[in-house]
């Protein structure tokens, strides 16, 4: 699905990411934890070639990011579901919309069902029709996730998505992720919240990655 | 890219894909201003171009088919030398027909200049042939040759020195509205183009959310060049218009006006200042594919 070949990142003439290897291998569930400012995103943002490393290979899908034209990179996002820590909407355009634009994009029809369904699960049915400007942190965050979710994405990209959810509402979000991960969605959650990574662990075979001086590790079952 | 797609890009609304780019005020009027003032421009410089080619056929038909044989002779020799040109014209090969202008037309001719009250009688006034060619017309040199045999007195000017330098005016005339055309064009573009550049890049979060769900830039570059072409359309359009009536309000040409009140369109002249409104969206269309791809790359 993912692999990482010595890849390292710089910006700036910082290395925000040194000497990383690792596969995701489809079907997998993966949390990739650590400290704010450890590389949590950018390593997310090289999973969906929105960064491209300095140094290595990043393979998507048996592609070489670097390899992939502007149109090859669009269609490789549309196996990709990106839940961004600051969800990034149109804010001209209502909520509903904005939650089908994956659809829209590659000119497909949204199913109005299955649109009011996943809207009614994140809790948002009665806010269809607004700005997301006017939605509060958590609503904005939960709009993103059914934004992420909408085309059934071969791979889920999640940036700390419960970072403005309380916890019922995080544990809700988890059922859907590890529901969506049963059905053959590749999972991979950045987060720095290890009751949602143990409770997570108790539903499902996650292994956890941990960001540490520039390096990702597996990290060991203590968590 | 055919034509056919081109169109088809323009014409074909793709109401979502619309949708997902913001309106833009400011861009939006700056587009519609600029093409708007520069099709007004463009009508005066098609109608220059236009007037300055009828100029230049009309004094070309009028000087280059003719010529004139001024006689200066001592008075009681001018009939016999007018009689002895009439004669040689009239068996000169290329020469379709010659006359001798009258008092009364060379007063005419004379009286803008002088006066109505010009006693002609006592002035020594050259007398006037006026001939006509026809075919491949006549030899001058062997002409002026001949005239210098058999009257002494006889000039033939053929016009050359008076049609080479109206010609040479009226096709630089000709050229400049060509050339202003262009520039304005260019300019509708250069302007477009920073238009579509400032919405691009005030909307620069937009193509990024679109890039981010997968959007092409195709699909997000649509948005942007049917809305600017089609408000250089509708700018170009109301333009045109304008500078067409603003050309009907104009003096009609007349013979005393000149170059002045021939500034204007004429019979099928008409039909050519309805192409500027789908030239400017043309343009309008290229500019801003250009600069949305350029600007895309930039982006993201």
């Amino acid at each position: 699905m993912i692999a990482f070949d010595n890849v390292a990142y710089s910006y700036g003439g910082g290395e925000l990411l040194s000497e990383v290897s690792l596969r995701l291998t489809p079907g997998s569930f993966h949390f990739l934890t650590g400290p704010s400012g450890s590389g949590k995103s950018t390593f997310l943002k090289l999973c969906y070639g929105e960064l491209l490393p300095t140094v290595g290979t990043v393979t998507i899908f048996d592609r070489e990011v670097h390899s992939l034209d502007r149109d090859e990179v669009a269609r490789m996002r549309r196996r990709i579901g990106v839940v961004h820590q600051d969800c990034r909407f149109l804010d001209h355009l209502p909520l509903a919309t904005n939650v089908t634009l994956p659809l829209t994009v590659t000119g497909r029809e949204s199913n109005m069902q299955d649109l009011s369904d996943l809207m009614a699960w994140v809790g948002l049915s009665q806010l269809a029709d607004a700005l997301p400007p006017s939605l509060s942190g958590g609503e904005r965050q939960r709009a993103a996730v059914a934004r992420a979710i909408i085309t059934s994405p071969d791979l889920l990209l999640a940036d700390e998505p419960t970072g403005n959810l309380d916890w019922e509402m995080s544990l809700r979000l988890l059922k859907l992720l590890v529901e969506l991960n049963r059905m053959g969605t590749t999972i991979l959650v950045a987060t720095h919240d290890l009751n949602l990574i143990r409770s997570a662990k108790q539903q499902v075979a996650a292994r956890v990655l941990r960001i540490s001086h520039r390096r990702i590790q597996l990290a060991g079952a203590d968590l | 890219m055919t034509l056919r797609e081109l169109l088809s890009e323009i014409a074909t609304p793709d109401r979502q894909a619309d949708r997902v780019v913001p309106p833009s005020g400011h861009t939006a009027w700056l587009t519609g201003f600029t093409a708007g003032t520069m099709a007004f421009l463009a009508v005066f410089a098609l109608a220059l171009s236009l007037a300055a080619g009828r100029l230049a056929d009309r004094w070309g038909e009028a000087l280059e088919r003719t010529a004139t044989i001024r006689i200066s002779a001592p008075e009681e020799q001018m009939e016999l030398q007018t009689q002895a040109v009439l004669d040689l014209l009239a068996a000169t090969p290329g020469v379709a027909s010659a006359r001798a202008l009258t008092d009364a037309e060379e007063h005419a001719l004379l009286e803008p200049w002088f006066g109505s009250d010009l006693p002609l009688d006592t002035l020594p006034i050259p007398r006037l042939i006026e001939l006509q060619e026809e075919g491949q017309g006549y030899d001058a040199q062997g002409l002026r040759q001949r005239l210098a045999a058999e009257a002494p007195g006889a000039i033939l000017d053929d016009h050359l020195r008076w049609r080479q330098p109206l010609a040479t005016a009226a096709s630089r005339l000709r050229l400049l509205g060509t050339v202003s055309i262009l520039l304005i064009l260019a300019s509708t573009a250069a302007m477009i183009t920073l238009a579509a550049n400032a919405s691009l890049a005030a909307n620069a979060q937009v193509i990024g959310v679109l890039r981010l769900v997968g959007a092409r830039d195709i699909y997000i570059a649509r948005a942007f060049v049917r809305r600017f072409t089609l408000r250089a359309l509708a700018g170009a359009a109301a333009g045109t218009a304008a500078g067409l009536v603003a050309v009907m309000l104009l003096p009609s040409a007349d013979a005393a006006g000149g170059v002045l009140t021939g500034l204007g369109f004429q019979g099928a002249g008409w039909l050519l200042p309805f192409l500027l409104p789908p030239v400017a969206a043309v343009t309008a269309f290229l500019a801003t594919r250009a600069a949305a791809f350029r600007k895309l790359k930039e982006l993201t």
